[in-house]
């Protein structure tokens, strides 16, 4: 939780000094969930992200150094700086990738973990998205066909109370649990600013999954408490009251666990972390930048070469 | 010799893909069934976890193929009906097509999405008579468009082969075809390579799909007064740029028929692509579709709207006389 909260505050002032061109989408508040539901995870798990993906991909293990040098877009970053924020992806540790179109995800980490487990595998699958995504037609799809062919996926739906500057209130008629409990799926609902009640209800829908078997549905309530994405300060919206904001952001994630540390530990833990984030930073700022001769380098798997600007092979 | 019609061709080239390799399965609407013919009996032959019938959930099924593909199998999705790949222009481009580049070469997502009798099948109006291969060919998916029986066994069977993202059109005007072929030497054609399919030294016709056979038609039709080269691209990307523009450089004169719309279509680029290399003895024609073309119910407004033969030898006087 606490090296999720610093990544995002350094990105966010690698952003400010213009070290990261086009921003992120600060996960700061929402900590506990992406902590808690892949703190279960084994390697071979997979798990697909958003466009607001740090926290994922970081809690399943990628390295934050390269996850720094792929938001600062260097070759040594997660997808060679081809992928950036918003599209982080690490296949070796079971990251099918962050995707930026809302509700896309869904089916594709449905058909990736029933693939794997046709050859063979054991695994499970955690597909993370926000309130936004569940009136997407698209992840509704994804439901009814993770239900049918009885494929033991986790949604995963961070109600962080806003798509954007959209209020849940103003998007979703009828329950959000209620849109996977119609496929019957069965729904849990959890405070996601508390890790340990987020790690407990994810181990019961886990096993669930695991005996099932087929798809669960987790709803967390939770609270972005920093902006949609890091260009919201120059444009200034004001869509969230400032009472609101404040409520929101009284219950933070890193306190609620840091309350459960003793003083030395949780020191200890702070300082590892800087020290981690210290070292990240820096393996970013060493790393080289791409050649521009390889845009289009990996465009195509089998290697064929596109004309360029001037027609050109 | 034995006779092979272009739909068997396909059967065929998915029974033997599904038999050379496991991890090939055919996912769609009605595939087991076989709605469409392609698929007939490979249920029965390969079983049901093998040919898998999807809901009504276009956007799902695509996307689940996406993530199947990554995790190591190779889908191939039939549409029976062209115009639902605009429901699904989503999954395919932004997602296939984008993730080998954007995971900085990580994954691969090897689908086939065959559509099964694209362009106007007479009668079917507005919502199932559509062309999109120009759309596919401009966001860079691989995209074929067989115009034989062979060429559809072959380039169904690369499709399926190739580790990319690939759309294969078959159009319902060429279904029908039945050629005579000695079925042991059917075999994979690769992307990029077009074909002569007849010799000339006057003028280069390329022609798309199923209007391949009214190009031969035509030539043999005009074959007194002019030496017409037919060309078939079979994919419209890649593209077998260098073939065409081999033929060009000989004829020195171009017209390009094909059935998708014309403002961006597939024969803008064509053209386009042959100029900027070749000077021309007269100035390229395109025989398409209208601009923005809706195919109409009735059948007289349904042919008014697709290019047709008498409209390619118009197409042909002109840049014959216009040198």
């Amino acid at each position: 939780v606490r090296l999720i909260r610093r990544f995002e505050e350094r990105a966010m002032e690698l952003v400010r000094s213009g070290e990261i061109v086009g921003g992120i989408h600060p996960y700061i508040g929402q900590e506990a969930i992406a902590a808690g539901v892949c703190a279960l995870l084994r390697r071979e798990d997979i798990i697909t992200s958003t466009h607001r993906g740090h926290g994922h991909v970081l809690a399943k293990g990628v390295d934050p150094a390269r996850l720094f040098a792929e938001l600062a877009g260097r070759t040594t970053g997660v997808n060679g700086g081809r992928g950036g924020s918003m599209h982080a992806a690490d296949f070796s540790l079971g990251i099918y990738g962050a995707n930026a179109i809302v509700g896309a995800a869904g089916s594709i980490a449905t058909g990736a973990l029933w693939a794997l487990r046709r050859q063979g595998g054991d695994q499970i699958a955690v597909s993370f998205f926000g309130d936004g995504a569940v009136n997407e037609g698209a992840l509704l799809e994804a439901f009814n066909l993770a239900a049918l062919w009885r494929v033991p996926i986790l949604f995963v739906c961070e109600n962080n109370g806003y798509a954007t500057t959209m209020p849940v209130a103003g998007a979703v008629a009828g329950s959000i649990p209620a849109r996977a409990a119609a496929f019957g799926i069965p729904t849990f609902e959890v405070d996601g600013q508390d890790v340990a009640a987020v790690y407990q209800v994810s181990c019961e829908a886990i096993l669930r999954a695991r005996s099932g078997p087929g798809p669960v549905f987790i709803e967390c309530s939770t609270y972005r408490f920093d902006a949609h994405h890091t260009y919201e300060r120059r444009v200034r919206t004001d869509y969230r009251p400032a009472d609101e904001l404040a409520r929101g952001r009284s219950r933070d994630p890193v306190d609620i666990a840091g309350a459960r540390l003793d003083h030395r530990q949780r020191q200890a833990i702070d300082a590892e972390v800087e020290t981690t984030l210290d070292e990240a930073i820096d393996f970013a700022r060493r790393s080289p930048r791409p050649d521009p001769a390889g845009a289009l380098d990996h465009l195509y798997a089998t290697g064929l070469k596109p004309r360029l600007h001037d027609g050109s092979r | 010799m034995t006779v092979l019609s272009y739909r068997k061709a396909l059967s065929r080239a998915l029974a033997d893909e599904l038999a050379r390799d496991p991890a090939v399965f055919v996912l769609g609407e009605d595939v087991r069934s076989a709605a469409s013919h392609i698929t007939a009996g490979l249920a029965q032959r390969f079983g049901e976890d093998r040919v898998i019938d999807a809901p009504l959930s276009e956007q799902a099924f695509t996307g689940f193929a996406t993530g199947a593909a990554m995790a190591g199998l190779r889908p191939v999705i039939e549409f029976q009906i062209p115009s639902l790949l605009f429901l699904v222009f989503e999954q395919i481009v932004n997602h296939a097509h984008k993730f080998s580049l954007m995971t900085g070469g990580q994954t691969q997502v090897p689908v086939t999405y065959l559509v099964s009798g694209s362009g106007s099948r007479a009668g079917w109006a507005g919502q199932h008579s559509d062309n999109p291969y120009s759309l596919f060919a401009h966001v860079g998916v691989k995209t074929a468009v067989p115009a034989t029986p062979a060429d559809a066994y072959g380039l169904l069977c690369s499709a399926i082969q190739d580790d990319d993202p690939v759309v294969v059109f078959a159009p319902a005007g060429a279904m029908d075809l039945r050629d005579d072929l000695d079925y042991s030497r059917l075999q994979p054609v690769p992307f990029g390579v077009g074909t002569v399919c007849r010799p000339g030294t006057d003028v280069t016709v390329v022609a798309v799909g199923h209007l391949v056979q009214d190009a031969l038609a035509v030539a043999e039709q005009l074959s007194d007064r002019a030496s017409i080269e037919v060309f078939d691209p079979r994919s419209l990307y890649p593209f077998d740029w260098d073939g065409l523009i081999g033929s060009v450089r000989r004829t020195r004169r171009l017209v390009v028929i094909d059935d998708s719309n014309r403002s961006c279509g597939i024969g803008a680029e064509i053209v386009t692509s042959v100029v900027e290399q070749v000077r021309l003895a007269s100035p390229p024609r395109r025989v398409s579709r209208p601009d923005g073309a809706v195919l109409a119910f009735a059948p007289e407004l349904d042919k008014a709207a697709q290019p047709n033969r008498r409209l390619l030898v118009t197409a042909i006087d002109e840049v014959l006389e216009e040198s």
